[in-house]
């Protein structure tokens, strides 16, 4: 019996590490635009760490607010300063799973559709997000892209009246991280 | 026995299973690493001395600096708001470190131009302050005052030294120390100082976020200078609104630049003698990053 039980934890050991293929980056990119009425702002972070486990389909993001830019500095401050308060939220990360696993080859080259639904916190609020994305397998590279769109006031970001035409309520988020296989 | 274990290996499973994302997001370790410290000012201006913040690169600030009369000139001057001095100041952020600077201003008709380097930066490690050097050259521009002898250039030169060091304690409260030292070429008096020591102290405190409360005190050394002029005191507030920053206060200084505020100011606080001003700052963007350019 407690072979097995032995037996067992090793296997599970075994699979977290060796069977479990994961992909990973560091400098990954996300940008946001936001379509005022009389104002288009656009900003974008190249330092966004992500990582896939081909095995599980577990999928995470993770990012630094201050590593956003903006075509602004001005902006960028009033961003981390007066919006997502970066001293006392200074990251947001993403925690989910592709679904739709079965569908995707990672062994053979080509596009394909994948949906994925987790844990999404900004600004210290945690929302449960789906959004459907591609994942482009090449020469062992992972390359998942995605479109999706949050709305400010789910999580916790207030719009003073005064700008209100100049920031939209909802902000279009676009996903593009070029994943390699670790070693 | 059999169950124990299936329901064991059951838990396992299910419990590998939750933490293995979270353990994917643990992999990529922690990226808020070393942070620098952004926004301990709202301007490059305290008051009307100069903060720790530098305008960032590629970007321009328009300050529109105006003053009014004293106060305590009643009603004939409208309580000081039929006169008025001002300075138009203009900053560029060269590098991320430097910034430049050129001003004119009414008091004297000064030009003056100066250059503001960050030489360390607090962050969220280590680094408990930041540290800038200012340096100032002004020109006073008036008519000599007897023209009949030899006058030279370097007569209307004056300079100020700063040190900046400044500490944001928390998203509300910054504090800034400011050692100063300030250099006239040509004095009126044999008595007078060429050289003058100061610190200037200030602070802000942020009421909400586009709106915040300042103070700025200039502290003469002893000497000449400290027994015929007054130590500069500014109250005033910051009101934020998207591309412009507005600073509204009192001063009992009517220069607006380093060397006449801090080694010149005569207006005395417990008399009403202060003057009612404001600063415009407006930022352009000059250059944009380069991720923007098209």
């Amino acid at each position: 019996m407690k072979n097995l039980i032995r037996f067992s934890i090793i296997l599970l050991m075994i699979s977290g590490s060796v069977f479990g293929q994961k992909y990973m980056t560091k400098n990954g990119k996300i940008s946001f635009f936001s379509n005022g009425q009389t104002e288009k702002i656009e900003a974008v972070n190249n330092q966004v760490s992500s990582a896939l486990d081909i095995t599980t389909g577990d999928l995470v993001f993770k990012l630094l607010m201050k590593s956003f830019l903006f075509e602004k500095a001005l902006m960028q401050e009033h961003f981390n300063e007066n919006y997502v308060e970066s001293d006392k939220f200074p990251d947001a990360s993403f925690k989910g799973k592709v679904t739709n696993l079965s569908e995707i080859n990672f062994t053979k080259n080509g596009k394909y559709k994948a949906m994925v639904e987790g844990d999404l916190k900004i600004h210290g609020v945690t929302k449960n997000v789906k959004s459907p994305g591609n994942i482009e397998v090449k020469d062992g590279k992972i390359i998942a892209t995605a479109k999706f769109s949050l709305l400010l006031k789910d999580y916790g970001i207030k719009i003073p009246n005064t700008v209100i035409n100049n920031i939209s309520e909802s902000i279009e988020i676009t996903v593009n991280v070029g994943l390699d296989k670790i070693k | 026995m059999q169950k124990i274990t299936s329901l064991f290996l059951l838990l396992a499973c299910l419990l590998t299973q939750s933490a293995k994302s979270q353990d994917l997001l643990d992999m990529l370790g922690d990226p808020s690493s070393k942070e620098y410290t952004t926004a301990t000012f709202k301007t490059s201006r305290l008051i009307i001395g100069q903060s720790i913040e530098n305008v960032a690169k590629g970007n321009l600030n328009f300050i529109i600096s105006h003053h009014f009369g004293r106060i305590n000139e009643g009603s004939y001057n409208f309580w000081g708001l039929d006169q008025s001095t001002i300075r138009l100041g203009v900053e560029y952020g060269l590098t991320d470190k430097i910034e430049l600077g050129l001003g004119r201003s009414t008091y004297q008709k000064t030009i003056d131009g100066f250059v503001k380097y960050k030489i360390l930066r607090q962050d969220n490690q280590k680094m408990p302050v930041s540290v800038s050097y200012f340096g100032n050259m002004a020109i006073n521009t008036l008519k000599w005052d007897d023209p009949t002898r030899e006058n030279f250039f370097s007569s209307r030169l004056s300079f100020v030294n700063q040190i900046l060091i400044a500490r944001k304690f928390n998203n509300e409260l910054s504090f800034q120390l400011t050692p100063s030292f300030v250099h006239k070429n040509l004095v009126k008096r044999a008595i007078d100082q060429n050289n003058i020591f100061a610190v200037g102290a200030g602070g802000r405190y942020k009421l909400t976020q586009r709106f915040s409360v300042n103070a700025e005190y200039y502290y003469l050394l002893p000497g000449q200078t400290a027994d015929d002029f007054d130590n500069s005191l500014s109250l005033g507030v910051d009101i934020e609104t998207g591309g412009h920053v507005f600073q509204l206060f009192f001063t009992n200084s009517q220069p607006l630049f380093e060397r006449g505020f801090i080694t010149e100011t005569q207006g005395k606080w417990n008399k009403g003698d202060v003057f009612f001003g404001f600063n415009i700052v407006r930022t352009f963007t000059i250059v944009k990053p380069k991720e923007f350019r098209k």
